[in-house]
């Protein structure tokens, strides 16, 4: 049954690859791949129980740390960026 | 001191729940770490009341079964907008007041306001917080202002 | 008899948190702009999300995996709504307007302009 859950996960993290490609503005690529991220912390999570090996979790726990991290810097990084690209377009 | 107390007690039992090992040399490096930290976050003077907010321990549980099953039906309500498609949602931004008094519980209220689905709060502004909401249901939910009454009775 | 019962509440946790997790993932590619798409992201990540740790730690049982399914539980919920929040503002800051707060002027220009386009 941790399969069927896998599956999906699987599924929904393809989605959000399709809508981060797809997306036309950046943030809509942001935000698909904090769900991406969000999705894969899941994923590890039940192929602790999938493959019955105990020390997943740790590693799913320090991938939440970086995922949020990575989202806020990179979040950082265009609120910044950003500017100088609406300067240019003027 | 009570402040710094809470944090060491929250380190430890962070260290010993993800650790799983207990014999003495772990166990002094635990000690070791968290006295270094502690102290650490003392220097930076970030050991007091917003740090580790040690007023709402009782009164946030109660708040906190309540918003559980305003998310879960929240959830439920969004669930059935991304079903019936475009045509079931109207999106708009509306803006409601914070009557919180510290900011802590204002942080408290933006971040609910977040988690329940429906309604994403996108700006704060002194009292006043930016909301998009995804349709009228969840905006007039929002507007009622129970959640507003509940964050200020948590505060006190 | 108990484990039976054990395991039927967690495949239904596990389940139901699949179902929300896509049915978040299809409102992500389904609405229309970036303001709604966060309505849809934060459903998986709240209840889809939930569900599907809890039917883990019914399989958990009392051992170390539990706290640690619950630090990641906790972690997510409150990462998750700073993300949005943050996203959101970003997103505000960075001049793109939510549906009913555009005035005139074709937007859509703007968006174009956007060098990240594949």
């Amino acid at each position: 049954m941790f399969a069927v859950a896998a599956l999906a996960l699987l599924v929904v993290m393809a989605m959000a690859l399709l809508r981060a490609y797809l997306g036309p503005t950046l943030y809509d690529r942001v935000l698909a791949v904090n769900n991406f991220g969000t999705k894969t912390v899941l994923l590890i999570a039940v192929m602790d129980f999938l493959s019955g090996r105990p020390d997943f979790l740790d590693i799913a726990i320090v991938y939440a740390l970086i995922n949020f991290i990575s989202i806020i810097a990179v979040l950082r990084f265009f609120e910044y960026a950003d500017k100088k690209v609406a300067e240019h377009s003027e | 001191m009570r402040h710094g107390l809470a944090l060491s007690i929250l380190l430890s039992a962070f260290w010993l729940l993800n650790s799983g090992h207990y014999t003495t040399l772990l166990l002094f490096f635990m000690v070791a770490s968290v006295v270094s930290i502690v102290a650490l976050s003392h220097y930076m003077d970030v050991v007091d009341g917003e740090g580790q907010p040690l007023s709402i321990t009782f009164t946030l549980p109660i708040y906190l079964i309540w918003l559980a099953k305003e998310v879960v039906l929240a959830n439920i309500a969004v669930a059935k907008c991304v079903w019936k498609g475009k045509g079931s949602i109207s999106p708009r931004t509306i803006e409601v007041t914070a009557s919180q008094k510290s900011d802590l519980g204002k942080v408290i209220y933006a971040n609910s306001i977040t988690l329940t689905p429906g309604t994403v709060s996108i700006d704060l502004e002194d009292d006043k917080i930016l909301v998009h909401a995804l349709d009228a249901e969840s905006a007039d939910g929002l507007l009622t202002g129970e959640m507003d009454r509940r964050v200020c009775r948590v505060e006190q | 008899m108990m484990e039976i019962i054990l395991d039927l509440v967690s495949w239904i946790f596990l389940l139901g948190g699949s179902f929300f997790c896509l049915t978040g993932a299809l409102g992500l590619l389904r609405f229309p702009e970036f303001f709604s798409r966060i309505h849809a992201a934060s459903l998986t990540d709240t209840l889809g999300a939930s569900m599907i740790l809890i039917g883990l730690m019914f399989q958990a049982g009392w051992g170390l995996a539990l706290p640690k399914l619950i630090l990641i539980l906790i972690f997510s919920l409150l990462a998750g709504t700073t993300a949005s929040h943050a996203m959101g503002k970003a997103a505000l800051k960075s001049g793109m307007k939510p549906l009913d707060m555009q005035d005139d002027g074709p937007k859509d220009e703007a968006e174009e302009e956007q060098p990240w386009k594949p």
